[in-house]
């Protein structure tokens, strides 16, 4: 396609339905897949259980997109990987854990205002003890490795296993059960009188997540589109060099975005353990699988990939675990090794690799 | 003829050597010398993990590609064989038909890797490899009608590599060289000391096994020193230090990257086949653990990255710290009052916390290992000898 050819097909309206779609699919790839993935499931189950599917596949996804969006804005930001990222989800979840078991009395009160009592400082915790660890991370193990990505997964890999262990060291090597606030368990039923899906029962604790997610992804749209902060952050993506130039001191900036990516990480473990209600150390392992395969999707440092990413997974998983439990996982990579070939760069490309 | 062996690569330090042919002796004596069931497990592993953190530093020391798909070349080896003598029974041809399907399967899974993220950017490679090997896992896990499961396989090896064979009947004379170190400081009577460490081997097929692997183990590590040091092995270098000066030079660094892949990965794959038949037994803890994968990471790193020597030298202090560190953090902990913090800390259970402690260390401070830091201290002594012969006379004359 020559120059004179975009320009064409930015100005006008591509005529026929085919050279429409192809635009379309060409143009916006996360909602032609996403939209693609919820007709073909919608196709192959009753529209009940596909309801069901899709509300639980979003809560996933709004939980993986808490974990993923540090990782991704790490990555774009200062090109940082850091495969310790599931090592902070897990202690997330162990420290939202203990809150909750702490204020038992609160959590098990059947008043949704007690509830949040417990509740909030359990997530506030997480994220508190999650982000504090991210910072000493940051400073102790990742600083001196800056722009070198083989050492970057070495260290991080190292200090993965070390934050494991301390966990071991804290809360025990066994499982521990969490107990769910009594108001995020149950369900909302819909009404009888609706056509099809009427008296589908939909999980109360999924709801709000997706409901929390949603606000999440709202509040850093607005963060990185509207704020000073995030024109610094989207600037700092494109170009680092450019940024520091101009007299920002873009290391501070970066560490503002690794604590708060790691403070994230920390919610959507703690989060997560409310969901499974019972957490291992080793659950930010499993988890790490998923927040590689969405940032992978979604394209390294975009926000806005990392969260239709991260509702592709939710929903990929749910519906293949569906219909057969034992491909979850496979479908899973299999969906990012699909995306990989079609779009090397990743769904929403913000910085080029 | 040594130069011919060893490819022209010398260790280049005398510690180095010392520790390399000691290792060497250890492991060709080794049933011999160290009695009991857990130090033959442990040689045998030895003999299998030289040549997976080998391979892999082929990938990593020397073309600085992470790959995180080790274990999954390893398990698909390992499995090979397993599911051909579970379906064509206890023979050598089902052996030789697990490895040539392993080895297919390896090929054409590093290809697809390959082609799926070397074309885009090395960091790439990491995560897809991150993930494929985890819905390998995870596949392996679930298709229990034909993997086991959680619970694995049992490998039912040929007869002539079981504890059953007994090629003859006499006994072999062994002398367990830690009991006579023991007896020596204990008594301080060399000859009580001597006739207490004698113990007596029957030899049977499960010592045959460890053989084959310890000469199988033995030709890869010269095959890959040879590649290594062989104009392929440069242009890997070349690539490592700087891939945008090895393609203006026109190599096609996809095409090198991509062949490195696969001779590790093939690699794996055999030493797998040699961990199945070795261990009688596979599942995929043993083979396919995330865990086993950083194992495999700590022993290369620990070792020395980019110095094949590093491999033999990372596994046994690895496998070694592995088996027998528990022991002495035991000790260690015996005299502290359980419940306290030291006693937490320093549990046999949290062995890997310090593994992983001296691990991020050493990426810090000895970024070439081991094997790296006993070159540079051997090269600092010959500089200070280089420097000092000539200067002297020199001195001399001013004066």
């Amino acid at each position: 396609m020559s120059a004179h050819d975009e320009i064409v097909g930015q100005q006008t309206r591509p005529q026929g339905a085919l050279a429409r779609f192809a635009a379309f699919r060409q143009d916006k790839p996360h909602i032609f897949l996403l939209l693609l993935m919820m007709a073909v499931a919608l196709l192959m189950m009753d529209p009940r259980t596909w309801v069901l599917l899709t509300i639980s596949g979003l809560a996933m996804g709004a939980m993986v997109f808490l974990m993923a969006s540090g990782m991704t804005l790490t990555f774009g930001l200062m090109n940082v990987l850091n495969l310790a990222h599931g090592a902070f989800i897990s202690l997330g979840a162990f420290a939202g854990a203990s809150v909750l078991v702490w204020l038992s009395g609160q959590a098990n009160a059947p008043s949704l205002l007690i509830n949040l009592a417990a509740i909030l400082p359990a997530l506030g915790f997480a994220m508190v003890v999650a982000g504090l660890l991210g910072l000493v991370f940051e400073r102790l193990v990742i600083k001196p490795v800056y722009g070198d990505h083989l050492k970057q997964i070495l260290v991080t890999v190292g200090g993965s296993i070390i934050i494991m262990e301390l966990i071991h060291v804290v809360w025990g090597p066994n499982e521990i059960p969490v107990p769910r606030p009594e108001a995020l368990n149950g369900a909302f039923i819909l009404p009888k009188s609706l056509p099809v899906i009427g008296g589908v029962a939909l999980e109360k604790y999924r709801l709000i997540a997706v409901v929390l997610g949603l606000a999440i992804y709202g509040l850093m749209t607005w963060i990185i589109e509207r704020t000073r902060v995030g024109i610094l952050i989207r600037a700092g993506v494109e170009s680092r060099e450019m940024v520091e130039v101009q007299g920002y001191r873009i290391r501070l900036l970066f560490l503002g975005v690794f604590v708060a990516g790691s403070a994230l990480a920390g919610m959507g473990g703690a989060m997560w353990a409310m969901y499974r209600e019972i957490i291992t150390a080793h659950m930010g392992d499993e988890l790490m699988i998923s927040v590689i395969v969405v940032i992978i999707l979604g394209g390294l440092g975009s926000i806005k990939g990392c969260f239709y990413g991260a509702v592709l997974v939710g929903l990929i998983n749910l519906y293949v675990g569906y219909l057969e439990p034992r491909l979850a996982a496979v479908a899973t990579v299999g969906l990012m090794v699909g995306v990989l070939m079609w779009r090397p760069q990743g769904l929403i490309p913000v910085i080029k690799v | 003829m040594l130069n011919r062996i060893l490819s022209g690569d010398y260790p280049r330090s005398r510690a180095l050597s010392a520790l390399l042919v000691l290792i060497g002796v250890c492991l060709a004596l080794g049933p011999f010398l160290f009695p009991g069931v857990r130090a033959f497990s442990m040689l045998g592993m030895i003999c299998v993990f030289i040549i997976v953190v080998a391979s892999y530093d082929l990938m990593l020391g020397y073309t600085h590609i992470v790959s995180f798909a080790h274990t999954m070349f390893f398990g698909i080896g390992a499995y090979g064989v397993a599911m051909s003598t579970d379906a064509f029974g206890s023979s050598f041809w089902a052996v030789f038909i697990g490895i040539g399907g392993a080895v297919v399967m390896s090929i054409l899974l590093s290809l697809l890797l390959g082609l799926l993220s070397l074309r885009v950017k090395a960091i790439f490679f990491a995560l897809v490899t991150l993930a494929v090997a985890f819905a390998f896992l995870s596949l392996v896990t679930q298709l229990y009608n034909i993997t086991g499961g959680e619970d694995g396989l049992a490998v039912r090896s040929p007869r002539e590599l079981g504890p059953a064979f007994r090629p003859f009947d006499s006994k072999v004379p062994g002398f367990s060289v830690i009991d006579f170190i023991v007896g020596l400081f204990a008594q301080g009577n060399i000859g009580q000391a001597f006739n207490d460490a004698l113990f007596e081997v029957r030899i049977n097929g499960r010592h045959l096994m460890y053989y084959i692997a310890f000469v199988i183990s033995l030709l890869v590590f010269l095959f890959l020193l040879r590649v290594v040091n062989s104009p392929f092995g440069r242009v890997l270098q070349a690539i490592r230090e700087n891939e945008f000066r090895a393609q203006a030079l026109g190599y096609r660094t996809v095409f090198y990257r991509t062949v490195a892949v696969i001779v590790s990965a093939v690699l794996a794959t055999l030493a797998g086949v040699l961990f199945a038949l070795i261990n009688r037994y596979v599942n995929p803890e043993n083979t396919l653990n995330f865990e086993l994968m950083v194992f495999i990471l700590l022993m290369c790193v620990i070792g020395g990255m980019g110095t094949l020597y590093g491999a033999i030298v990372g596994t046994t202090v690895f496998l070694l710290a592995q088996n027998y560190l528990q022991d002495l953090l035991r000790l260690l902990v015996q005299n502290a009052e359980p419940g306290s913090l030291f006693a937490e800390l320093a549990g046999p259970d949290r062995w890997l916390l310090w593994f992983g402690l001296l691990f991020v260390l050493s990426v810090y401070f000895f970024p070439s290992g081991i094997v790296g830091q006993l070159r540079l201290w051997a090269e600092r002594r010959r500089e200070r000898k280089a420097d000092k012969t000539p200067s002297a006379p020199t001195l001399k004359q001013e004066q």
